[in-house]
Formats: C-alpha cells, sequence, structure tokens
C-alpha cells in the first residue's frame, strides 16, 4: 500500500493520482509563498547580472529579467503576493457570498429578492471590466487588489450558495427548528452551513482560479501589483520586452500561474463525488 | 408561439433594461465618488480657489450625486459622452473610429472561432472518451486555466519566435498590402480564437452529451445507427438550442478577452483606449468605455437566455 492511499483511507476520501498530482503542486506553492524569503538565493531588488534578459545558467536558474535581476529569487517571492492575495480576496468574497446567500434564503421574501436582483446585476459587469474602472477610480494597492477582487467575487459565490441553501431550506429539519424558534445565526450556521459546506469548499477553488486569473490580468496590465512587489502577473508585464528573445524572465512566471491554475481545476474535478457533489 | 413565451422573453427583456440600469448606476458611482475633489485634481495643487469653485460650476460637481447621475445617464443615452479630462476632446470623437476596429477584431475572432469550436465540440462528443476526445478535453481545460495574456504571449512565442511567421509584438503603421493586413490581424485573432474557442468548445460538447443521454437517441443506437448518424441525424437537431446558448455565452468572453489582447499587440481599439484612459485617470472616457462594453456583454447574456427559452420545446 502507497503512502498517499494510506493517506486518504485516513481522510475516508479516496483521490485518484490525478488529484494528488494537483494537490501537490498546490502544497509545493503555498509552502514556497510561506517560505519564500528564507529561501531566495539573491534579495529580489539586486542586480547580479550585467546583462538583461541572461539565459538560465548554474548562477542564475531561472536568468535574469529586463534589469539583470535574478528571476529565480522574484518568481519565489512572485508567489507570495499571487497565492496571498487571492487566497485572502476568495476568502472574503466566499464568506461574505455564503452568509448573504444563506441568509437570503433563509429569509426569503423581498429581502431575497432585491439582494439578488442587485447581485445580479452586478454580475453582469464583466470582472476584467470592474476591476480596470475601480483601479481608474481609486488607484491601486495591495490592500485595495484584496477588496476589489472579494467585491467582484461575491456575487457568484453568493448566487451558489443560494441555490444551495434553498434546497436545504425545503427539508423538515428546517421547519423542526423554525418552529423550535431559532434564530437567524443558529439556523444558518448550525442547520444549513454543515449541510452545503462540501460544494461550497470545491466552489472555493473554481473560484480562486478566476481571483488568480484576475489578478494576474490587472497585474498584467500595469495596473495590478505594482512595484517594488511583484506577482506573477506584474513579472509577466516588466519582461515582456523579452518575449522576442524567448527569454526565460517572461516564459517562467508564465508557467508558474498555468502551473498554480491548472493544479487547482485538476484538484476540483477528480475530487470524491462525496464532497463536489451540488445536491449534497 | 405562445403568449407564454413572448411573456418569458419580453420579462428577460425588462430584467436586461433594469440590470443595465443598476450596472450604469454603479459604474458611475465607482468612478464618481472618488475621494478628493476632481475639480482639485484637475486643475492641479496650485490652483487657485476661484478657479477651482468656477470649473466646479461648469461641470455640475456641486450639484447633488444623483443629479449627476441623471444628468450622465440622458447625456449618454442621447449620445453625448462627455468630454475627456485629458486632452479635452469629446469621447465620442476618441472613441468613434476604434470603435469600428475593436468590432472588426470582435466579427474576425467570431467568423472564424464559431464553425471551429462546433466542429471540434460536436466531434468529440460524437467519439466521447476516445483519444481524440481527451485530447480536445485536456486542451480546452488547459486554455480556460490560464489567463488570456499567457495564451497571448505562448502565440508569440510559437508562431513569431520559434516559427518566425508573425511579427512579434510592433504593428506597423504603413500598411501596403493584403498581406499586411492579414499580419496586422494575424495574432490578435489567433490569440483571441484561442481563448473564445476554448469555452465554446467545451459547453457545445457538454450541450451536445446531454442530448446523447437521452432514452431517444439511445435508441437509435439501439435500432443499429451508427454513432455520427446517431449523432448528427438525432441528437443534433435537437441541441441547436442549447448549442447556440453556448455560442452566446462563449463570444461574452470576448470581452475580457479583448481587454488584455488589444493591450499586448498595441491594437488600436476601444479597450485599448479604456487601458489608456486608466493609467491617466480619464473618468468620462473610462465611464464611457465601460458601458459601452457592459451593454455588449449584457447583449450576449441576454441573447444566450431568450434562444435556451425559444430553444426549450417544453415551452411551446
Amino acid at each position: 500500500m502507497t503512502p498517499s492511499s494510506t493517506l486518504s483511507q485516513k481522510f475516508g476520501y479516496s483521490f485518484n493520482w490525478i488529484g494528488m498530482i494537483g494537490l501537490s503542486i498546490i502544497l509545493f506553492w503555498a509552502t514556497i509563498a510561506l517560505i519564500a524569503p528564507h529561501i531566495v538565493p539573491h534579495p529580489v531588488g539586486e542586480i547580479v547580472d550585467e546583462d538583461y534578459f541572461g539565459p538560465m545558467s548554474n548562477e542564475l536558474w531561472l536568468g535574469s529579467d529586463y534589469l539583470g535581476r535574478d528571476m529565480l529569487s522574484r518568481v519565489l517571492m512572485g508567489a507570495r503576493y499571487t497565492v496571498g492575495i487571492s487566497l485572502a480576496a476568495v476568502s472574503i468574497a466566499c464568506f461574505c457570498g455564503v452568509v448573504l446567500g444563506m441568509t437570503a434564503a433563509v429569509v426569503g421574501g423581498w429581502f431575497d429578492t432585491v439582494l439578488s436582483r442587485v447581485l445580479d446585476a452586478m454580475n453582469s459587469i464583466p470582472s476584467k471590466l470592474s476591476g480596470l474602472v475601480v483601479v481608474a477610480a481609486v488607484g491601486s494597492s495591495i490592500s485595495v487588489l484584496v477588496v476589489t477582487l472579494a467585491v467582484i467575487y461575491t456575487p457568484g459565490a453568493y448566487r451558489f450558495a443560494r441555490a444551495l441553501a434553498v434546497n436545504i431550506n425545503t427539508m423538515d429539519f428546517i421547519t423542526v427548528a423554525r418552529t423550535r424558534g431559532e434564530g437567524i445565526f443558529y439556523m444558518i450556521g448550525s442547520e444549513i452551513l454543515p449541510n452545503i459546506i462540501g460544494p461550497i469548499l470545491a466552489d472555493l477553488g473554481i473560484r480562486f482560479v478566476f481571483v488568480v486569473l484576475l489578478l494576474s490580468g490587472l497585474s498584467f496590465l500595469g495596473l495590478g501589483v505594482q512595484p517594488p512587489y511583484a506577482d506573477w502577473g506584474a513579472l509577466v508585464h516588466e519582461n515582456v520586452g523579452g518575449l522576442p528573445f524567448g527569454a526565460p524572465a517572461v516564459i517562467v512566471p508564465s508557467l508558474a500561474i498555468a502551473s498554480l491554475t491548472i493544479s487547482v481545476n485538476l484538484l476540483i474535478d477528480n475530487l470524491p463525488k462525496k464532497i463536489r457533489d451540488r445536491s449534497a | 408561439m405562445s403568449t407564454y413565451i413572448v411573456n418569458l422573453v419580453t420579462v428577460r427583456l425588462l430584467i436586461a433594461a433594469l440590470t443595465l440600469l443598476i450596472v450604469s448606476f454603479a459604474v458611475f458611482f465607482a468612478t464618481a465618488m472618488l475621494p478628493g475633489d476632481t475639480a482639485t485634481i484637475l486643475l492641479g495643487q496650485a490652483a487657485t480657489p476661484e478657479a477651482v469653485a468656477g470649473l466646479r460650476t461648469a461641470m455640475h460637481l456641486d450639484e447633488p450625486a444623483l443629479v449627476r447621475f441623471l444628468h450622465w445617464l440622458s447625456g449618454l443615452l442621447s449620445g453625448d459622452l462627455g468630454t475627456s479630462y485629458v486632452n479635452n476632446v469629446a469621447v465620442a470623437d476618441l472613441i468613434g473610429g476604434r470603435f469600428v476596429n475593436t468590432m472588426r477584431l470582435a466579427g474576425i475572432t467570431t467568423l472564424i472561432s464559431v464553425p471551429l469550436a462546433l466542429t471540434l465540440g460536436i466531434t468529440a462528443a460524437m467519439f466521447q472518451g476516445s483519444l481524440y476526445d481527451r485530447i480536445v478535453t485536456i486542451f480546452t481545460i488547459g486554455v480556460i486555466s490560464i489567463p488570456e495574456f499567457v495564451v497571448a504571449t505562448s502565440a508569440v512565442l510559437v508562431f513569431s519566435v520559434y516559427l518566425k511567421w508573425l511579427p512579434a509584438l510592433s504593428i506597423a503603421s504603413d500598411v501596403t498590402s493584403i498581406w499586411q493586413i492579414l499580419k496586422i490581424y494575424a495574432m490578435p485573432v489567433i490569440s483571441l480564437t484561442f481563448v473564445v474557442s476554448a469555452q465554446m468548445i467545451r459547453m457545445t460538447r457538454a450541450a451536445v452529451i446531454d442530448t446523447i443521454n437521452t432514452p431517444y437517441v439511445e435508441t437509435a443506437l439501439l435500432k443499429g445507427a451508427s454513432r455520427p448518424r446517431m449523432v448528427l441525424r438525432h441528437a443534433l437537431p435537437n441541441a441547436v438550442g442549447p448549442i447556440v446558448n453556448a455560442v452566446a455565452l462563449s463570444l461574452s468572453y470576448l470581452v475580457g478577452g479583448v481587454i488584455i489582447v488589444e493591450t499586448i499587440f498595441n491594437y488600436p481599439g476601444i479597450a485599448k483606449l479604456m487601458v489608456d484612459g486608466v493609467s491617466t485617470r480619464d473618468l468620462p472616457l473610462i465611464q464611457s468605455c465601460a458601458m459601452i462594453f457592459c451593454f455588449g456583454y449584457l447583449t450576449l447574456i441576454t441573447l444566450a437566455d431568450i434562444v435556451a427559452i425559444l430553444a426549450n420545446p417544453r415551452l411551446r
């Protein structure tokens, strides 16, 4: 018996090997994001190569960027911003969306109707456009980015959670709890949430991918994370001049984004039905 | 057509109109509720208080926000898009020609990606589970999972760096032959086609497979029809509604794609104009561009909804 299958048996779920690959790449980037400052071979701002867009070498594993800075260090530190900002934003978005969604399902009536209509309307602004409009209005900083991304993806999380909660809301134990006279917080926290938590977490994973894509897109346009900080999208943005020479400085951050987002998708796609199933 | 369907479609159109109103409200207030005073920002730190006050009156900034919103909205409806803060040109003039450029880019992409995606999606569903199907599926998931700019940069790497078929990022300003026009459109269209097609292939495949899993299609297979015949004769006519729906929905991904692609290839369209406007904080320009994009996106989404209603045989 392989260690992985014993591990998954411990959790009571069986992952297939594609899911395991996805999970290990996610864990790899999460670890990098945590320990990056301790393992970078060169300080991120230091110019270590006399040449710009240097090739891969023994000294600089991933070559150098447009100023001759070490690309490996910059990619490792970039993981911190890409993973950190996206995770913060998606957590806020899902928390707000899920709480509002469950409340709307339990309360119902005009509260539900108005909230749904307004959030649906917010949802019909293309995400990149909302990002551009907010950045144009208030400028770009890491905290603004987190809040903006969270606001953009709250309506989606709301819609998903509300759809699940409405199904649960018709069950007998909800009627019983209502008859007992339980308050709204008890209803959503103890009766509804435990029944929808699996699909909600899977949805959080998918939404995380959307956030990473949008954040990278904004940074790529030069409107996301601002220097001296750089996430992976910003790394592609600042090194895009190396594209005609096929410099590793522009290829590596792109690959890093792709590896993270594809892994999350693979993991979610291969989650056991027990967790993922929408009908819960 | 029954009155029930007419009612459903009317309701959808009304919802779309209401949504557009809420969206314009959101766009206006996101940009108009700036911290700091617009007149002061425009005139700079050295401006005299009188000049600031004069500009405030001229720009109606001293009126309540709701009144300004209504002003802006009625201007928008009558075609007056306001004046750019940065170079004092009417926004409508800035947008004019570039709007045509963007529509041309979107149009060419649609013409290429729709037949391509439908062919790949339907054949993948036809040979569900085969090696061909798996390759198509892995490819589409791959493209969907990565940002548009990675698709675009990869296209540049493949077609201009390694194969050297096309120019990389620069766009020649002196266009003399058809060959050069083709070269200008090639890279943006290739990148956009990848982004939009991946979505469309995935949704088309899912729509056809949904139909294949119905009992009457199974009957067709059991009575001895070949797989292509089963799909093309029996399943496809019933999947037309969901497929058209999938096409309209996928085309709404053009909006996000076009913003990235116009920027990376320096294409003179409204998305590039808007991104440049964001750097200079040219708010009237951004509001107008945002409304154009929201309108296009909402039109496609509403179209998808209406097609889904019209194509549902249970509602006839």
